[in-house]
């Protein structure tokens, strides 16, 4: 399953690019990829389960959280 | 910029040029005192300029980032001031504030254009519910819907006109500048713009089905297909920072402990390299690049669907085309008509109606070319003959329509005419009246295009195709192509395909070029798969990794000159970046490059790769 989210208050590329890194970690995501110019985040899941992608998207909202305090994600 | 930010300036400045004044003012007896006020006024500006940036370094401490590059730039400043380098802590300070303030001026300045690229989306759309005309977002149109598109209103889903004909600006879609004019039963396409008159129209297709949708999601997931140049820089900025700082370690320790060089002197150069430590130039202006290439070819109705695509574009060398609807227009017309005994009008009308009701492509062909009337009750006894043509009384005459092998089959007497494309002969109570040549025509712009491609520096081009190789000999002769291949079934296209791929060396690629609807395998198997008249054809769009909205070959070369310039834009900022940062990096380790230039290096290099990135969003 692939969503696309907004994510703003990211503050360089290279701090993207960092947060893409490690999101792409995650086992349960196929690729993630965050595109610093429109602000969005999107992530192809391996999984189509609603549940599932919910708890991997808290995952990625830690990860977020952690590597850039201010940014929004939605 | 913003106005906080020049208070903070402002204040930060003043507080400086006060520590400079007090540094050099020598009043007797209160010298130290002096020094003193001195220190705490630089202290002040520092903290006015530095405060955030300290604020979130030391935030990323706690949650464990030390490659941070907040971080670098405080550990960078505070080791500047600890080494009685005040005037040099506040002045990378200050530099680097400023660099980042007009970094995202230029970052925002960027994202604004990538929004008007994108602003091709209908806001709202007029749709008739409960015989009331209502204003509804585009959304929630249903299919078969009636909606009404007002002039200078954008066309909201794909719709057929009902009522109405008007002028449409279809520039946005297909790139195409000069407006079309579209009336009853005729397809309209979602982003197009109304010029003129109002029209009605039946929905076809729901918003996220329409052709502005689809060109929307195809531009913005096209960065998340990355070139190789993306991943390597990607790659290289993962260990830019930490090799970097490794170095200005191992420039603080080694010469002064092992050397016995001088500590402060040595821990200064190792600072200017920190200042250098972040990879942003190339990490941001990279992607932007090619998404300002990828945009700007959008804008010219050419939809490439990632950067590795563009990049792969940018290296074509060998070209292969589809035939009938790629090279030609897939449309049989009339060439020329031979008549003999009769006139050629004449010949046509008999013609026309011995045709009157077969659907095949030639009959159409010949009852396009016929204008007049028909008259059902002159058409007697007609009998289809399958694979050879129309046997009937037309006129009262018994008429033979059809090709060489039925007149043959009825001992008519005339002379075969040896010409590629199809031949379609008339004879009239025994008699050979005549014949009408048909062939598929060749887009105007083919010959062009071909020759555009190789300024492009195409070395190969190719017809592959299932026709016959005469016919394709001859076209490709008319329009320049070098190599062709007929009689082809599609499996051995892709054989034919496969042997051109291997023609190829490192760093070429190959194209082929289709209109999507029996060619998918080699738009798949080629390096990049152009589908032509990507307009409201899906199957097309999605087999294809370069769809042309129109069907103007011309576009090819098109799409080519932007990927190169694109790639070229690119590589130079790759370039230009990596040298400024490698030789001031040098120059710091020799001790010639003071922070201010490695400032430069980070943010300025910065600013103005970003304002080369944004180029490409204006390449034609």
């Amino acid at each position: 399953m692939k969503k696309v989210y907004k994510i703003e208050g990211i503050d360089c590329a290279n701090c993207a690019a960092k947060i893409e890194d490690k999101i792409n970690k995650i086992k349960e995501i196929e690729e993630a990829t965050l595109n610093f110019m429109t602000s969005k985040l999107s992530i192809e899941f391996k999984s189509s389960d609603e549940k599932e992608v919910e708890e991997v998207m808290n995952e990625v909202k830690k990860i977020v959280a952690k590597m850039e305090p201010d940014a929004k994600l939605s | 910029m913003k106005k906080s930010f020049k208070i903070r300036f402002m204040f930060s400045v003043i507080f400086a040029i006060l520590g400079v004044i007090f540094q050099f003012m020598k009043i007797e007896n209160c010298i130290y005192e002096m020094k003193l006020i001195s220190v705490i006024s630089f202290l002040i500006s520092y903290f006015i300029i530095g405060i955030d940036i300290l604020n979130k370094a030391i935030r990323n401490i706690f949650r464990g980032n030390i490659f941070d590059e907040n971080f670098l730039m405080m550990i960078a400043t505070v080791g500047a001031l600890v080494i009685g380098e005040f005037p040099e802590a506040i002045a990378v300070m200050l530099l680097y504030q400023i660099g980042e303030e007009f970094q995202s001026i230029a970052v925002g300045k960027s994202r604004d254009a990538i929004k008007e690229l994108m602003q091709i989306k209908p806001e709202t759309a007029n749709v008739y519910r409960n015989n009331e005309l209502i204003s509804v977002k585009p959304e929630e149109i249903k299919i078969g819907e009636t909606i009404v598109i007002k002039p200078g209103e954008k066309v909201p889903v794909d719709a057929r006109i009902i009522t109405g004909k008007s002028s449409f600006d279809t520039k946005t879609i297909t790139g195409e500048p000069v407006p079309k004019t579209i009336g009853p039963q005729e397809i309209i396409y979602s982003g197009t713009i109304n010029l003129n008159k109002v029209v009605e129209a039946k929905v076809m297709k729901k918003f996220e089905d329409s052709t502005v949708s689809k060109i929307l999601e195809l531009v913005e997931d096209a960065t998340s297909k990355k070139a190789k140049t993306e991943k390597f820089i990607t790659k290289f900025a993962k260990y830019y920072t930490p090799i970097v700082c490794f170095l200005a370690l191992a420039l603080a320790i080694v010469p002064p402990f092992i050397f016995n060089q001088e500590f402060s002197e040595w821990l200064y150069r190792s600072l200017t390299f920190l200042v250098i430590s972040c990879p942003c130039a190339l990490v941001i202006s990279v992607p932007l690049g090619f998404f300002g290439g990828i945009g700007g070819a959008s804008k010219n109705g050419i939809l490439i669907k990632g950067s590795n695509y563009l990049e792969a574009l940018s290296k074509a060398k060998y070209i292969a085309f589809d035939k009938t609807g790629t090279i030609t227009k897939g449309v049989f017309e009339i060439q020329t008509v031979v008549s003999v005994d009769i006139s050629e009008q004449e010949l046509i009308r008999i013609a026309a109606h011995a045709e009157k009701f077969s659907n095949h492509p030639i009959a159409l062909s010949i009852k396009n070319k016929y204008t007049g009337k028909y008259d059902d009750k002159k058409i007697e006894n007609l009998e289809e003959i399958s694979g050879k043509g129309i046997k009937a009384k037309i006129f009262f005459k018994e008429t033979l329509v059809g090709n060489a092998k039925l007149l043959k089959e009825n001992n008519i007497k005339f002379k075969e005419i040896a010409n590629p494309g199809t031949v379609i002969y008339v004879a009239i109570e025994g008699t050979y009246k005549g014949c009408i040549l048909i062939s598929d025509t060749v887009k105007k712009e083919a010959k062009e295009a071909i020759f555009d491609l190789t300024k492009a520096k195409v070395k190969g081009s190719y017809i592959l195709t299932g026709d016959e190789e005469k016919i394709a000999k001859q076209i490709a002769n008319e329009v320049g192509i070098e190599n062709c291949f007929g009689n082809l079934l599609p499996e051995q296209k892709l054989e034919k395909l496969e042997e051109i791929l291997k023609l190829k060396k490192k760093k070429q690629s190959v194209i082929f070029v289709g209109d999507g609807i029996n060619d998918s395998p080699c738009l798949a198997r080629a390096d990049v798969g152009i589908a032509m008249g990507g307009i409201g054809a899906d199957a097309a769009i999605e087999a294809a990794d370069v769809v042309i909205m129109t069907d103007e070959l011309t576009k090819i070369a098109q799409a080519i000159r932007i990927s190169k310039a694109t790639m070229k834009i690119v590589k130079q900022n790759i370039i230009f970046a990596l040298v400024i940062k490698i030789a001031v990096l040098i120059l710091g380790a020799m001790g010639y490059a003071n922070m201010w230039l490695a400032v430069f290096a980070d943010v300025g290099v910065s600013i103005i790769a970003i304002l080369n990135s944004m180029k490409t969003l204006r390449i034609k």
